[in-house]
């Protein structure tokens, strides 16, 4: 076998999360229109705030258009083919979690998320989102002795309305772009964090999210607030079952730093994307935007995206504050027939506003991988500054990858600086590590992870070695 | 050191291979014991390299005849990452840079996988500080270079002591050095010199590629062999090579006639 092909076979691990919890579920008949809106809104017992902010936005939808100048291909969305709300039979939010579904406790104990008391992940708290609702979160009581509200947004919504009133839909508009209005329209859940001012918070925060149902979109919503001098680390997991049918997940984030506040949202996104053929998977259209309110505040997202048949994603920042920073640090890894079409958006506004961008793109198989970003420097962004890097890594010689760089600058003097290359992983190189006794697999997996290092090194140290593991298992497999 | 009766390490016998569609190596013979230092030397095309990349399992050669015998087993049916894991090493003449890939980490990963074959335990990152620290007085090289990536930005002098510093590492029976002295200083070939010199034992076998006799003035080896057109057209002991430095490579073109005048 030649080693083209090889390295093929080897990026074509099976999924290991494709199972289904088979479980009763409550779902509401396909299609949306108004009533429907209404219904998931009644369904959630929702004030009339939210209700008019949903009605609104699926008005805005009716006359939008899906966006088409994404290197994506795939076939037409039938928007009513889809179920817009799904949930657990025995949904209602538990006081404790023994009264939890025992089955559900399973799932994420399969996935590797244990949520009981005592196999939970310490200094870790988690927010376990099924389908359409929050089963779970753990350590509320411990984070609320700081301050630090970590619930599910519906939770939120009744709980805490006036921040949910104040923020939502204040970085995101409704009508941004066609899935956020979807989004705004239809969200069903999805985790809230306030992080009080002055506050650190004491645990790292993670949500994550589970698709189960066959024919169910999921539409979640997350805002984190961070007010002055406070700040958080979160992390969100994805991972959904095998289905021949594609699923529509478009999700909506918001963050908001104020003075002095940081947020490092992490990604670790493995949803089912689709077989070898392209068969399945799931459609990800996600709008994530983070807003430096505040001076320097600094928002900074990591990523690393493995799965999906098709990723619409630029998770941006909006520099607002003067001397506020951006990052963007992002690894997507395509394989077989998988399409992405990432990166950011930084938006400078403030004066001294800083963005870092750093980019690496594996593409293996026949998949495309483009990197799609956007470096805006505006006339009150005196002393603005941008550093791009953005790499590429061609597995075998039929994936494909792409760079679109876009750069406006109204400030002469701002000082914006692009770093592009591709690499393609040598037969030479390959040989050079094995001549050294390191085995096939592990040889490709030490060039690859060796490629996301940058990256990596910036998540979570709990959830470092975990993205490090997940790339080597993509990576792993029969080696002929 | 020649000891007659001492154990065949490399035995090769009739090697034909190919890259793509061009026959390069056309039946070599060669055969290796333990203690011996072969020389490999002729011109430029001749095969050399190829027939260190064919030893250490380059896939794009195919072996189209012949066998080699590495202690008795087939060398050619083992995937190259067992080749060095049983103690077969080459040192390459151009070593490729692989950004992103820590030196030091790659040197681990090397070292443990030939240990566990041996049947050593694997060592953990702070027993293999140990062992590299001592291991780079070999070739004399500066500790700033296991934290870079694997060759990326070395000089050609650096590229090719830190394939030394690998052979110190991994300890093999038979060691190919292609050309391990082009591209080095006169101080550094001393000292890359010294340390293969060091390395060489009566259980082991170094098989030295080169063009020059300032190598062979270091390291003095038992056999010389001149390859031309994809075999080894002459062997000779270490005066061989004092009198290809005085004749060049001229008498080839008439053996190699001649050779073809016999096979017509
Ligand atoms: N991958 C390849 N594709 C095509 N030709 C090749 C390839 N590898 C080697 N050759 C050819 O095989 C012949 C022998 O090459 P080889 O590298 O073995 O020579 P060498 O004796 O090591 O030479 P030098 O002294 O210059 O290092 C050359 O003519 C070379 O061009
Ligand atoms: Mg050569």
């Amino acid at each position: 076998m030649s080693n083209a092909q090889a390295v093929g076979d080897l990026v074509s691990q099976p999924y290991k999360y494709g199972f289904v919890t088979d479980i009763e579920t409550e779902k509401i008949a396909k299609g949306l229109s108004e009533d429907v809106v209404r219904l998931i809104s009644s369904k959630k017992d929702e004030p009339s705030f939210l209700l008019d902010f949903r009605l609104r936005a699926y008005r805005q939808w009716l006359q939008m258009q899906e966006p088409d100048w994404a290197r994506l291909g795939y076939p037409q969305i039938d928007y009513q083919d889809i179920i817009y709300y799904a949930a657990p039979k025995r949904q209602e939010k538990k006081a404790s979690l023994d009264e939890v579904d025992p089955k559900l406790l399973e799932t994420f104990d399969k996935l590797g998320i244990p949520l009981s008391e005592q196999k939970r992940l310490s200094n870790v708290a988690v927010d376990a989102v099924f389908d359409s609702v929050s089963i779970a979160t753990t350590y509320k009581e411990k984070l609320a002795e700081h301050g630090v509200i970590f619930c599910s947004i519906s939770e939120a919504v009744k709980e805490h309305p006036e921040l949910i009133e104040r923020y939502l839909g204040t970085v995101v508009p409704s009508n941004d772009n066609y899935f956020s209005a979807l989004n705004s329209a239809v969200f069903s859940d999805g985790s809230f964090v306030f992080i009080p001012k002055g506050v650190e918070c004491p645990m790292e925060l993670s949500t994550y999210f589970r698709i189960n149902s066959g024919d169910t979109g999921q539409f979640e919503r997350t805002l984190i607030v961070a007010e002055e001098g406070a700040s958080v680390s979160y992390l969100e997991g994805c991972t959904a079952p095998m289905f021949d049918t594609n699923q529509l997940h478009a999700a909506v984030v918001e963050l908001v730093a104020l003075d002095d506040a940081s947020i490092k949202y992490s990604t670790v996104q493995n949803w089912y994307a689709g077989d070898e053929n392209g068969v399945g998977g799931i459609y990800n259209f996600v709008t994530k935007r983070g807003q430096c309110r505040g001076e320097r505040s600094k928002i900074s997202w990591t990523q690393v995206e493995t799965g999906s048949s098709i990723t619409w994603k630029y998770p941006s920042c909006v520099l607002q504050g003067a001397d506020s920073v951006g990052e963007f640090y992002s690894v997507a890894l395509t394989n077989n027939c998988q399409q992405a079409d990432t990166g950011t958006k930084m938006i400078h506004v403030g004066p001294r506003t800083r963005s870092t961008i750093v980019s690496k793109g594996i593409s293996a198989g026949r998949s495309a991988n483009s990197y799609r970003g956007l470096v805006q420097i505006g006339p009150k962004a005196a002393g603005a500054k941008n550093y791009s890097q953005c790499d590429s890594m061609l597995i075998g010689d039929q994936a494909a990858a792409n760079t679109y760089p876009y750069i406006r600058s109204q400030q002469p003097q701002a000082a914006v600086e692009h770093e592009a290359s591709t690499c393609r992983i040598s037969e030479d190189q390959l040989f050079y590590l094995q001549s050294r006794g390191i085995g096939f697999e592990e040889a490709v997996s030490m060039m690859v992870s060796g490629f996301c290092r940058d990256v990596f090194n910036q998540l979570p140290m709990e959830f470092a070695a975990e993205a490090d593991k997940l790339l080597a298992l993509k990576l792993e497999g029969s080696v002929g | 050191m020649i000891r007659p009766d001492a154990p065949v390490l490399l035995e090769i016998r009739d090697l034909h291979a190919r890259v793509e569609d061009k026959e390069i190596l056309k039946g070599v013979n060669l055969t290796i014991r333990a203690g011996e230092v072969h020389a490999v030397m002729g011109r430029n095309g001749s095969g050399k390299s190829t027939l260190s990349k064919v030893l250490a399992g380059h896939p794009a050669y195919t072996v189209t005849g012949g066998s080699v015998h590495y202690r008795g087993e087939n060398l050619l049916d083992l995937d190259p990452e067992k080749r060095a894991r049983i103690g077969v090493f080459l040192g390459f003449q151009y070593p490729v840079e692989i950004p992103g890939v820590s030196n030091l980490e790659f040197l681990r990963v090397a070292t443990n996988a030939r240990r566990t074959e041996q049947g050593h335990e694997e060592l953990d990152t702070f027993a293999f500080e140990d062992l590299v620290r001592e291991r780079l007085k070999v070739v004399q090289m500066d500790p700033a270079f296991l934290d870079r990536s694997v060759n990326e930005g070395f000089s050609g002098g650096e590229k090719k002591r830190n394939e030394i510093l690998q052979m110190a590492l991994l300890e093999p029976l038979v060691a190919i050095l292609d050309e391990t002295d082009s591209g080095l200083d006169i101080d550094a070939l001393r000292i890359v010199a010294a340390g293969v010199n060091q390395l060489a034992t009566a259980e082991n076998a170094t098989l030295l590629i080169t063009h020059y006799q300032r190598l062979l003035d270091a390291i003095t080896p038992d056999y010389v062999h001149v390859m031309a057109a994809g075999r080894i057209l002459r062997t000779g002991g270490k005066e061989l090579a004092l009198e290809l430095e005085e004749r060049g490579y001229d008498w080839v073109d008439q053996e190699l006639a001649a050779l073809a005048g016999e096979v017509a």
